[in-house]
């Protein structure tokens, strides 16, 4: 096919992949080859990314989801119509019509109409209170409905059904529930036992799931009160969400004639092409190999082939594989291959462990040797090695229970990414082989993930494939017998670690003296936080003296949090939770002085939001007066230690947790870490402080304190692991001290606790060696460095608000003494908030 | 050049501030006209630089409390809310490149600060 300056190519449908297309079209095109490009779309808005929709109610704006702006569609010289779908094509003499009458001559059409939602045809599904889960718009709806709901239910139990449950949940509805008319959920992803596991893990977050339920009718005047089902039984709900899949979106193929399949889609051949020659169909809206790919990836392969074709290369749309890997509401699942095939066709392996919610499934090829596809729910940290594996047909080796159990011989198990064939495919959405990637990295350089972004776009579709990619990048750099090492940046080529001993040895203090001994070039935003974290964590002066102040990052660098609009947030320390009456009365009296608004933190402290970046030094002169001191929020440093009341009111209590948790505070406040570090002291083995979700955590024990490491919550929470049992005060400080400075000098920059554990070699038992069994030889020089860093802690609020060549610095201007005149608050139940940025 | 209406290039210039306002290798935030800009003493390089104050990509009032530094050659200045860094020299966002901020021309005499609007 050859286009010329006259081609006019028109996509109806301004979807993910209507937008890919584009993507693609200009990308192949070559100089010799013009045309015009005509978009028309029904959505008010530009294409956005519909997969990640349910992330809409956890915060991500419309803005953030969109896949390129208006301006991206101007520069590339695209015509593109929104809210105007084409109502009408006139195949004799090529036009196509739209809703607002716009008429336009198309030599190829591309259909990328995409799906709607299927709604089943249950009496009452008019109802007020009925949405479908697929737009923008549908979440504005349900966001808006929901406020005056309690009770919402999803109909559906499928991967879409489970993303509005999360939705729901997210909206925060007392009662969300699950209906399913399946015996399971995700039929057609996962087996029976993969969704009982499931099941049990959504049910423990709140989620009522019922399955094998028809429902006869949608129950209640105008509104929606409940759902009927056909066993008698009744679901009293408010609000209801309709997922139970999707329709292809091929009513205006019929109406202009072209082949359509009774059951919906519109038919393509191998090249994409409907009944008529001159018009293509791409994405959800086609049939191709007699089935519907509701997928992103094979929707992104058909804009491929279509890209091609009109820019003269054949290529063919083979059948897809659709192996699925999908978070759903913090649980992994994925299936690979055929994950239903039953013996005697293959050999089955399953590994249950209801304790944890993990359940895997492999089934292997009668002889042993090759992976024909699979189910992991709970944990699917193998799926992208597993789904190569079984694309691959590589050979498997001999205990192929390894492949989902690890080995229990020592050895790392399975088989590693270098050893798949050139020709696996590793980035499905932009169809990148191992092969490619390897010259990417091995011929080009590109030895990153964004470099190979940039270069290649390998990851930046739907960015499952990035651990593998990542994976490939070390392999190819061992092959070619380059030393991996985790650099800092470009301006430094020593790990973190290697830095702080060089600091260390030389007595360094300030960052243009280690970037001109040990960098090079002027340092950048990653490299100066990270020098400057050294710098601290090894002599604890303060941050904003020396050259120190402008190479400290966004928080550190004002002692305080950078919010949006521009304004600060002000945590004062208040050890282990504990304050008097009197110092919540200044609290109180300074946030209404300064008009801030006040939050009680997850951590047992109050923050103070909204102050100017002009009122922050005069905000601490006051709180220092009533004897506060900084809270460090704003540094990569010790938080809170947070406890329980303990022994002294609680009835339960065995230890005195709070003044051991004010004795903790105290002595790490202010030191510097790779990460911030959180804490916490329970009183019993109720554990009310959280203490094992904390970096340590100390649980009181009828014969003295039990302390726990690694922990985290957050967005991957982890519990903490027993470090030392039945210690006593002095014996828990000392392994404190110990475990801290290990952490500290041996952690990459704004790496956690738990995650500097997990890649630890030899995990809790090497870690136990070198801090309870000093294997190193270390553990005094650690407690003496600690204590160093200890007796050199000053308030450095203090030494701000003291020095008026510091307090110089905290005028929004240079040159006038005006605040920011741009920041503006909403009000928002009598208090203030930032004002939402655009 | 003389901080004094320049008719070639139809540019004023405008005393900003005076040189210790600016901490080395650091910036600050100037009003000037009412419009506020960023200004960089990148005392490393022995340059100084001036652009607009607000970040382009959620317009936030910021570029002047940015970390400064250099990739490759091309200094650059990072908007401490989301990091987008940006050349201190043609304004393009280094790593987006939806996002473009005004630079302005800035000269130093007798430590004053002067930048041409």
């Amino acid at each position: 096919m050859k286009t010329n300056a006259n081609t006019h190519i028109v996509v109806i449908g301004n979807g993910m992949v209507g937008y890919k297309f584009c993507e693609k079209l200009l990308a192949r095109k070559k100089n010799d080859q013009e045309f015009m490009l005509t978009v028309f779309g029904e959505e008010p808005r530009v294409a956005y990314d519909r997969v990640h929709l349910s992330e809409y109610f956890a915060g991500k704006t419309a803005d953030d989801l969109t896949m390129a702006g208006q301006e991206w569609y101007i520069e590339n010289g695209i015509r593109l119509f929104l809210s105007d779908p084409v109502v009408d094509i006139d195949r004799e003499e090529k036009l196509v019509r739209s809703h607002h009458g716009h008429v336009v001559h198309y030599d190829y059409l591309v259909m990328a109409t995409g799906s709607g939602a299927f709604v089943p045809s249950i009496p009452g599904v008019e109802k007020d209170g009925v949405f479908v889960y697929r737009t923008i718009e549908d979440l504005e709806l349900i966001q808006a409905y929901a406020r005056k709901a309690k009770k919402g239910a999803v109909l559906g139990g499928g991967l879409l059904g489970l993303e509005a449950a999360k939705a729901l949940l997210d909206l925060g509805l007392e009662e969300a529930h699950v209906v399913e008319f399946a015996s399971r959920l995700m039929p057609r992803q996962i087996d029976d036992a993969g969704s009982k596991i499931l099941q049990s893990q959504l049910e423990s977050l709140g989620l009522n799931i019922h399955l094998a339920k028809s429902t006869q009718e949608i129950v209640g005047n105008d509104c929606i009160k409940g759902m009927q089902f056909v066993d008698n039984s009744f679901l009293d709900v408010d609000m209801l969400v309709i997922s139970a899949g999707i329709r292809p979106r091929d009513e205006l193929a019929k109406i202009a004639g072209l082949e359509t399949h009774p059951r919906g889609g519109i038919v393509v051949d191998n090249g994409l092409k409907t009944s008529d020659p001159y018009i293509f169909a791409i994405g959800e809206c086609a049939l191709a190999h007699h089935m519907i790919y509701g997928l992103i990836a094979p929707g992104y392969e058909m804009a491929d082939v279509v890209a091609n074709a009109l820019t003269g290369v054949e290529k063919e749309f083979l059948p897809y594989d659709m192996s699925t890997k999908l978070k759903l509401i913090g649980t992994d699942v994925a299936s690979f291959g055929d994950p239903f095939i039953e013996e005697p066709a293959c050999k089955t392996i399953r590994y249950e462990n209801k304790a944890k919610g993990i359940y895997k499934r492999i089934n292997v090829s009668p002889d042993g040797k090759e992976l024909l596809g699979g189910i992991l729910v709970g944990d699917a940290e193998q799926y992208n090695m597993l789904l190569q594996t079984c694309k691959n047909k590589t050979i498997l080796p001999p205990d192929s229970e390894d492949l989902i159990l690890g080995s229990r011989g020592g050895e790392e198990a399975g088989l590693g990414v270098m050893s798949l064939p050139d020709d696996a495919l590793i980035c499905s959405c932009e169809a990148i082989t191992k092969g490619m990637l390897c010259q990417e990295v091995g011929e080009k350089g590109n030895n990153s993930i964004d470099l190979l972004k940039k270069s290649c776009k390998a990851g930046t579709g739907c960015g499952g494939c990035v651990p593998l990619v990542k994976d490939i990048i070390q392999g190819v750099m061992k092959q070619n017998g380059q030393y991996i090492k985790t650099v800092i940046c470009e301006h430094f080529d020593h790990s973190r670690q290697e830095l702080l001993d060089l600091v260390k040895m030389n007595i360094l203090k300030t960052y243009g003296e280690v970037l001109n001994e040990y960098g090079h070039g002027d340092g950048c935003e990653v490299c100066k936080p990270v020098v400057a974290s050294l710098l601290a964590s090894l002599w604890n002066e303060n941050v904003l003296t020396k050259d120190r102040a402008p190479i400290q990052d966004s928080n550190d660098r004002y002692l305080a949090n950078i919010q949006k609009g521009g304004t600060y947030s002000v945590v004062p320390r208040i050890p282990g939770g504990e304050i008097t009456p009197d110092k919540l009365i200044v609290i109180g009296q300074v946030a209404k002085k300064y008009g801030l608004y006040t939050k009680i933190t997850g951590g047992q402290r109050i923050d103070l939001f909204g102050a100017h970046l002009n009122d922050l030094p005069i905000i601490w002169e006051e709180l220092i007066d009533a004897g506060f001191e900084s809270g460090h929020a704003y540094g990569k440093a010790l938080r809170t230690v947070k406890s329980c009341v303990g022994s002294t009111w609680c009835r339960f209590g065995v230890q005195d947790s709070v003044s051991f948790a004010i004795e903790i505070e105290d002595r790490y406040k202010g030191i510097r870490a790779p990460h911030k570090f959180k804490s916490a002291v329970s009183g019993c083995v109720r554990e009310c402080a959280e203490a094992q979700s904390k970096d340590f955590g100390i649980i009181a024990t009828e014969k003295g304190w039990n302390l726990y490491v690694c922990g985290n919550g957050g967005s991957k929470p982890q519990h903490a692991q027993l470090l030392a049992s039945d210690v006593d005060k002095e014996t828990c400080v000392k392994l404190i001290d110990r475990f801290l400075m290990f952490y500290i000098k041996t952690a990459d920059p704004l790496t956690r606790t738990a995650t500097w554990l997990n890649k630890m070699e030899g995990g809790l038992s090497y870690l136990k060696a070198v801090i309870v069994d000093d294997l190193l030889g270390l553990a005094s020089a650690f407690e003496e460095e600690m204590q160093t860093l200890i007796n050199n802690y000053k308030c450095e609020w203090k030494e701000v608000v003291d020095s008026p060549e510091l307090r110089k610095r905290y005028n929004h201007f240079v040159n006038v003494p005006e605040k920011d005149p741009t920041i503006t608050f909403e009000e928002m139940r009598t208090q203030k908030r930032a004002k939402e940025w655009v | 050049m003389e901080p004094t209406q320049n008719t070639k290039d139809r540019i004023t210039w405008h005393l900003a501030c005076n040189v210790n306002d600016i901490p080395e290798d650091g910036g600050g935030t100037a009003l000037i006209e009412g419009k506020q800009i960023a200004i960089f003493n990148f005392t490393r390089r022995g340059e100084w630089y001036a652009t607009d104050n607000e970040c382009p990509h959620r317009q936030q009032m910021a570029i002047g409390r940015g970390m400064i530094g250099s990739q490759g050659e091309e200094p650059k200045v990072a908007c401490p809310f989301h990091k987008k860094t940006f050349s201190l020299k043609s304004g393009d966002c280094l790593n987006d490149e939806g996002y473009k901020i005004n630079t302005f021309p800035i000269i130093i005499k007798e430590n004053q600060v002067y930048i041409g609007l």
